[in-house]
């Protein structure tokens, strides 16, 4: 019991935050409304309608977020590798607003066109990144990063092209998806969600071993009974899809696969047999916090959650950056 | 070609390409089962490289390679990893801010079921490991916080851990100070006598191989050089067809070694 008393308090911390977030908010909700109260009462509507699943959209989408992060980092060897950083999001975003600027999404609620182009683009992303790593023999930290902002500057500018071109009302909605948002009504876009994060999670789990040798370096986990190639292609493209439909329906919020691996690293240690579960739930309770933060901080104004959480991540990350290396293969 | 029993890595025309540098150009040799044999040359030789298409670390070399027999190319990555193990060279990029036990438990990967379960030997295998290789006391310290002495050891208990019976080691005593490179050497020899461990270390020290024994590859340029028993070494025309070098010659009252000191480059 005591082995695995972090994951019992992992457990009932996320939980216990996905409950309680649709509680505050413009109007405090308090339990006995909620359970006592007939469905057709407003407080029971909001908290069953519209925060409830807001919450569950904010879980799915920090957990599944944080483990694609932090399998970034163990593939990269890198602590600032991540979605959002190596330039994944933006090449999901050029995918979603090219699905939107063709009217891909206006048939099936924005799923197939929208979510298939924002896959494309996130699988576009890190096979660009990826192959100018391999390109460069020995490519430094730096060099990968660096290769990841040039792909997000091509392609925010791809993205300003797009909307220069379409409509105002096109434009307004890529704009306000850019800001990463969570805001909708009913389970529809967790239900939709879920499906593709739990499998990432549950692929991720079934190579917890594979993530801790590639984390000490590509030669020992060769050495040790790793099929190197395979597992990063089969990591890359299972991953990188993952972000994508988390990206096409909550837009690119950034920086949640950056702090929650490296916080629970910091808690659980860096075995990822650990590490994936405690990133999982953390992950997922970091962002259901965050949303409710950003919904509530500026009441009425609800501010979208990705500018709150970039706000977090830009200190986090320079951080990171300058914080003096304790160890060279998770630091810098 | 099949091998003879005791023959437990062959190797016909094993060549490795970077880009335009012939880093191996078409080996052979054989090992025997027990054996303890060494890659000797000057940097750049094709030493680590030889050592890493054995382990498929380096893909896309050319030539034959049999283990057991058995063609590499037909073995999985984790068949391989149960009959070979490697030690990187020590230095570079090797702190991980994972605990020594961890570390030594994922020596055992090529055991290890689906979702990483472990496998009933593993505990044993771990414990034995470590008890072997001196490293119990730090069990619980993370890499990064280990001196490049106890970090060889802690790699030489992950390799144990592997229970492989062919050890692949790239300058094993490389950067350690005497006291650890006495202990490293001391661990390996009884690997070696205790266990019967084939071992193939590749080093650019003409004493350290000589006082290991055992046979000598010697590599230039990535064709051989020379190769013959470790005690025929110490002949000034073989080692400056090696090295390029000229040395003098020690006699060493304790072990009867003909040892060498380095004299400059030759004219």
């Amino acid at each position: 019991m005591r082995r695995y008393g972090w994951l019992v308090l992992f457990l009932l911390g996320s939980v216990g935050v996905v409950l309680f977030a649709p509680l505050i908010g413009g109007q405090t909700i308090s339990i006995d409304s909620v359970l006592a109260a007939r469905p057709d009462d407003p407080a029971a509507v909001i908290f069953w309608d519209i925060r409830l699943p807001r919450a569950c959209l904010a879980w799915v989408a920090g957990a599944g977020l944080a483990a694609a992060g932090m399998a970034f980092q163990a593939m990269f060897r890198n602590a600032l590798a991540t979605p959002f950083t190596l330039g994944v999001s933006s090449g999901a975003s050029l995918g979603a607003a090219v699905g939107v600027r063709l009217g891909l999404g206006a048939t099936l609620l924005g799923f197939s066109g929208v979510t298939a182009g924002a896959m494309g683009g996130a699988l576009l992303a890190i096979a660009i990144v990826y192959g100018l790593t391999r390109l460069k023999r020995n490519c430094t930290t730096g060099a990968m990063l660096l290769a990841g902002v040039a792909v997000n500057f091509f392609f925010s500018s791809l993205i300003l092209l797009i909307q220069y071109t379409a409509d105002f009302y096109d434009t307004f909605r890529i704009l306000r998806w850019l800001m990463g948002g969570l805001q909708m009504v009913g389970f529809d876009a967790p239900l939709r969600v879920l499906p593709f994060v739990s499998a990432g999670a549950i692929l991720l789990a079934a190579v917890v071993g594979e993530l801790n040798l590639l984390t000490v370096g590509e030669e020992l986990a060769a050495s040790r009974g790793v099929a190197v190639a395979r597992i990063k292609t089969l990591l890359f493209l299972s991953v990188s899809a993952m972000v994508g439909v988390i990206v096409s329906i909550c837009g690119p919020v950034g920086f949640v696969g950056l702090m929650c691996p490296h916080i629970c690293r910091l808690i659980v240690g860096a075995d990822h047999r650990r590490l994936l579960p405690a990133t999982v739930l953390f992950g997922g309770a970091f962002l259901v916090t965050c949303d409710t933060v950003a919904r509530t901080a500026f009441a009425p104004t609800e501010l979208p959650v990705g500018i709150f959480t970039s706000f977090l991540g830009g200190p986090f990350f320079l951080w990171l950056l300058l914080k003096p290396p304790r160890n060279t293969a998770l630091a810098t | 070609m099949i091998p003879d029993g005791n023959t437990v890595i062959e190797a016909r025309g094993l060549a490795k390409r970077f880009g335009d540098v012939q880093a191996v150009a078409g080996i052979d040799f054989d090992v025997r089962e027990g054996e303890l044999f060494g890659f000797l040359g000057p940097n750049g030789a094709g030493k680590s490289t030889l050592l890493k298409c054995l382990m498929r670390i380096h893909t896309g070399w050319t030539g034959r390679a049999y283990l057991h027999g058995r063609d590499l190319h037909r073995c999985s990555q984790r068949e391989l990893a149960r009959s070979v193990a490697y030690v990187p060279q020590p230095g570079g990029d090797q702190s991980f801010p994972y605990t020594v036990r961890e570390f030594v438990r994922m020596g055992r990967y090529a055991y290890s079921g689906p979702f990483g379960t472990a496998h009933p030997g593993d505990q044993a295998a771990i414990d034995a490991a470590m008890r072997r290789a001196d490293v119990q006391e730090f069990a619980d310290r993370t890499l990064d916080t280990l001196s490049g002495g106890e970090r060889q050891k802690v790699f030489i208990a992950a390799v144990l851990a592997q229970g492989s019976d062919i050890l692949l080691l790239d300058e094993p005593t490389a950067f350690l100070d005497y006291r650890h490179q006495a202990e490293v050497a001391e661990v390996l020899h009884s690997i070696n006598q205790d266990s019967g461990a084939t071992i193939l270390s590749v080093t650019h020290d003409v004493n350290a191989a000589m006082l290991t024994g055992g046979h000598v590859l010697a590599l230039r340029d990535g064709e051989v050089a020379w190769r013959g028993p470790t005690g025929d070494l110490a002949c000034e025309k073989t080692l400056g067809c090696i090295f390029g070098a000229s040395f003098r010659f020690l006699d060493d009252p304790v072990t009867g070694l003909r040892l060498v000191a380095p004299q400059g480059a030759m004219r």
